[in-house]
């Protein structure tokens, strides 16, 4: 009797099982997660930092790049200030109203750049004789000399040499060739590197 | 029927000048040909064939400074190269080449170290000229070429009185270096390393050269010895612009342009070194190409100082200066470039006419003015020692080559063959080393 009263629960236990199995039992509710807001922020606020820094990254990069620009355009412009060419008559060595304004534009760049030298090298065209010549591009680059000497450059920031008829431009017996090759060059000799833009 | 007189009795006194030194070479040079050089009247010369490996160079080289000289007419044709060779080394034949029209027959016998040269006087039926001329050098080297030059110039100086100019070299610039030539055309090469150079000269003995050379801080003198190849810098004006200079006729000194700022003006400094005396005052000008008058006292030079170019003459102390070429104000004519014969006679220039260069002379007595090309551009011209030839640069063939001008027949040839050949100086009779 005992043996069978103890078998019972057994056999309940059983006939609910098999009942489990011919009926579909609803489904569990999943456990709920255990949520750390904190730890979410954390997160949150670490990946918009690097967003943060990322955009400060490519702002600075743009405005870097901008400033560059900037400065490069400058630079270049105080670099064709100071480079331009000069042109001349025939057999002169009178600066045009011309070369006076090209000259004005190196006189601001200068000013702006006590550390640049500048080298002017006269030329002439191929009508005279070589040798004359010669002496013609002298006078040539010293007359844009003085013309910025007088207007407060320091002399020994200039220096000049001549090259006569022998640094053609332009080749061809015309005066378009010939008006090319009356010239003064200016080359840049120190302090190119970090030009200021002229005021 | 006067004016021809005056010409005339001109020519007389002109004759008498030039006389004492032919007189003097005569009786120094002891029988002198009986030929007298007229102008317009160029004797018959025959160089006969000349035996030995070198022989036909010789012959070669004999007929062409003959030639080149342009006071004989160098004898050659089928009829004169046959009688030459049927005559051969054993004597000559008067007869048959006075039928010829020679009035002078060389024979030239080489030797190991030289050649012995006979000159007959076809007219006299004579022997004028025999001597022993040593050959330096090897066969055909710049040395040999140089003594068989020589001997060409002694048999010209046999035949019409006046040492030919064989013997010598000719200075110019090409692509950045100074070149140097034989008078025939031979051996050019370059004596200056690569740069850019201008304005080579000569001293007057032939063994340095000058010239102005393109260095970072401006354009220097730089002098040369030709035999050791050194080359020091003038330091007298040291930067800036210093160009075209110069040798005083007896080498010690040099004249040339300087200009740092205000214009070029010339100067005069010691070749060996002290400082430099200014002879021009230009204020603010450019005066340079000076050119030393044979006695050393007078400068030729070009001067901008009245506006355009033009060529003035001036004391060795740049006192006396004066215009020498003769220019309308207004006009955009350009004369520069002198150069003062050895005779101190006449300069040499080139002169603008219509926008073109051409190479002119004036006689220093009565300013005469005489144009002597009109082909191309035609620039830079130097005289030969004999005064009578000019080298030039010339533009005619299309590129820049130097040229030679016979002053007095108008004759040319061009002696340079290679593009851009320009500023030629010819030198001084390159005396043998001893």
């Amino acid at each position: 009797m005992t043996r069978t009263i103890r078998l019972a629960p057994i056999a309940l236990l059983a006939a609910a099982a098999l009942a489990a199995c011919g009926k579909k039992a609803p489904p569990a509710p999943p456990p709920a997660p255990v949520v750390n807001q904190d730890s979410i922020n954390a997160e949150q606020a670490r990946r918009d930092s690097i967003a943060r820094a990322e955009q400060a990254r490519r702002d600075s990069l743009a405005k870097a790049q901008a400033d560059a620009d900037r400065l490069r355009q400058a630079q270049a412009a105080a670099r064709k200030a100071l480079t331009d060419v000069i042109y001349f008559d025939f057999d002169t060595d009178s600066l045009t109203n011309a070369s006076r304004g090209t000259l004005d534009a190196k006189i601001a760049a200068l000013s702006a750049n006590p550390d640049v030298k500048l080298r002017v090298a006269g030329n002439t065209d191929d009508r005279g004789s070589d040798e004359y010549n010669l002496a013609l591009g002298q006078r040539r680059a010293a007359s844009a000399k003085r013309y910025l000497t007088d207007h407060g450059i320091t002399a020994d920031r200039i220096d000049v040499i001549s090259y006569g008829e022998e640094r053609p431009v332009a080749t061809g017996e015309d005066e378009a060739a010939w008006s090319q090759n009356r010239r003064d060059e200016f080359e840049i000799t120190a302090g190119g590197d970090n030009l200021k833009a002229t005021p | 029927m006067k004016r021809f007189t005056c010409l005339t009795l001109a020519a007389v006194a002109l004759a008498a000048v030039a006389s004492p030194m032919r007189a003097q070479q005569d009786t120094t040079r002891g029988v002198r040909i009986g030929l007298s050089y007229q102008p317009g009247v160029k004797p018959g010369v025959v160089v006969m064939p000349v035996s030995g490996s070198w022989g036909d160079s010789v012959q070669a080289m004999l007929q062409r400074d003959l030639d080149f000289g342009d006071r004989v007419t160098v004898m050659s044709g089928d009829a004169v190269n046959a009688t030459a060779t049927a005559q051969g080394s054993g004597g000559v034949n008067f007869g048959v080449w006075s039928t010829l029209g020679a009035a002078a027959v060389v024979q030239v016998a080489l030797a190991p170290t030289g050649a012995h040269v006979i000159l007959y006087d076809i007219a006299a039926r004579r022997v004028a000229q025999m001597r022993d001329f040593p050959l330096g050098g090897r066969y055909g080297d710049a040395h040999w070429r140089l003594d068989v030059h020589g001997m060409s110039d002694e048999i010209e100086r046999w035949i019409t009185g006046v040492r030919g100019i064989a013997r010598t070299r000719i200075l110019y610039v090409r692509a950045g270096r100074v070149y140097v030539i034989d008078s025939d055309g031979y051996g050019a090469h370059a004596v200056t390393e690569a740069g850019t150079v201008m304005g080579p000269a000569w001293s007057p003995d032939g063994h340095t050269i000058a010239y102005s050379k393109l260095g970072s801080n401006g354009w220097s003198i730089e002098i040369r010895d030709l035999d050791s190849d050194a080359e020091h810098t003038l330091s007298a004006t040291p930067g800036g612009l210093n160009m075209t200079p110069a040798f005083a006729p007896d080498g010690k000194s040099l004249a040339y342009g300087h200009g740092l700022e205000n214009g070029t003006d010339i100067y005069v400094a010691n070749v060996a070194g002290g400082p430099a005396r200014r002879v021009t005052v230009g204020r603010g000008t450019d005066n340079v190409s000076p050119s030393f008058s044979p006695d050393g006292s007078r400068l030729a030079f070009t001067s901008g100082r009245n506006g355009h170019p033009e060529v003035y003459t001036a004391d060795i102390d740049g006192s006396n200066t004066e215009l020498l070429t003769p220019f309308n104000f207004g006009d955009q004519n350009y004369r520069s470039n002198p150069e003062w014969s050895p005779d101190g006679l006449t300069i040499a220039f080139q002169s603008q006419l219509a926008g073109r260069f051409q190479i002119m002379t004036i006689t220093l007595r009565d300013r005469t003015v005489k144009q002597l090309t009109n082909d191309g551009i035609n620039e830079d011209p130097s005289w030969a020692p004999d005064g009578r030839h000019l080298v030039f640069t010339s533009s005619r063939t299309g590129a820049k080559q130097l040229f030679v001008l016979d002053t007095e027949s108008g004759r040319t040839r061009q002696l340079t063959h290679a593009d851009g050949a320009r500023l030629a100086a010819w030198s001084r009779y390159l005396a043998p080393t001893p």
